[in-house]
């Protein structure tokens, strides 16, 4: 029995939900990344449902980049994530509001 | 069919395990099981090669480097601060754009073909999965990647590039360098060098 695509979708916007909620809720910046890979996991899961839907292979190419994205992105933000914990012994994400120049 | 609804069972409660855990290794965890399970979506999908894609870059990967940046910053220290509880205060304007949100998505589903249906008749010119030939297959993906879609994975390449550079500079500078040069001479701590930005009035 197939499962219909709309299924699918609304499984993805849940799932997007949960990892905005994590993003503005969390103060620790490391789940709050995590909540940002759930963000982009379930946009995937939207493209691959559409695509698998339309017979389209271009959704899972797209996928595969923005995987590539999220990979990048994950690497960037804990390198911030180091690189403010060694200046300032801190992690939490409403304590770094200063910008000094 | 039941199989899909404990799978997004699965997927949610380890979304909310995530998102809700105070230590990031539990997350971690939980988003550990997240991926599997999105991967086991990928193929049911006709994903196979996402799929794998998942397993290995992201479960791989991309969870070892969290928990070897929780592990670093973790040693030493106490539990991250938490802070006040800050649900109660966005809770109403949350709730209301979910509404929003969901009202459109099912709008939108419902009227009529955004989406066509997954048939029994769309599956036979799918193809049946691990075949060749068929829809999604490594042969099928790869053909699409290296041919009509060459750009943007030649930019795929660019953009990693700039992020280890990016990385390299942000993170890997910092740290004071003990050993000796090839000159012979120690190199400058992070403090005595140069800054990037000067220090304006």
């Amino acid at each position: 029995m197939q499962v219909d695509v709309s299924s699918y979708i609304a499984l993805s916007a849940v799932m997007f939900f949960i990892g905005v909620a994590g993003v503005v809720l969390r103060r620790n910046p490391l789940i709050a990344l995590m909540a940002i890979e759930l963000m982009l996991n379930a946009a995937n899961l939207a493209l691959v449902a559409f695509a698998r839907a339309w017979v389209n292979i271009a959704g899972q190419v797209f996928v595969f980049l923005v995987v590539t994205v999220a990979a990048a992105e994950a690497a960037i933000g804990l390198a911030i994530v180091v690189a403010v914990f060694r200046r300032a012994k801190n992690v939490d994400v409403d304590e770094v509001a200063r910008l000094r120049g | 069919m039941i199989a899909f609804y404990i799978l997004a069972a699965v997927l949610i409660a380890s979304a909310v395990f995530t998102v809700t855990q105070r230590s990031p290794v539990y997350s971690v965890v939980g988003l550990l099981v997240n991926f599997i399970t999105l991967a086991i979506f990928y193929f049911s999908l006709n994903a196979e090669f996402l799929g794998v894609i998942q397993l290995v870059v992201y479960s791989g990967a991309i969870l070892m480097l969290f928990v070897f940046v929780i592990a670093l910053l973790s040693s030493g220290i106490g539990p991250f601060s938490e802070g006040p509880n800050r649900l109660p205060l966005i809770l109403a304007p949350a709730l209301l754009s979910v509404l929003v949100a969901f009202g459109f998505l099912i709008f939108g589903l419902g009227r009529g073909p955004l989406v066509p249906a997954l048939s029994a008749a769309g599956n036979a010119s799918v193809g049946a999965v691990g075949t060749a030939k068929a829809f999604g297959s490594v042969a099928n993906f790869g053909t699409a990647l290296f041919t009509t879609q060459l750009l943007p994975f030649e930019v795929t390449a660019f953009v990693l590039m700039v992020a280890v550079v990016g990385v390299v500079t942000i993170a890997g500078d910092a740290s004071p360098a003990p050993t000796l040069g090839h000159h012979g001479r120690r190199r400058k701590r992070a403090k005595e060098r140069e800054p990037i930005v000067k220090a304006g009035r």
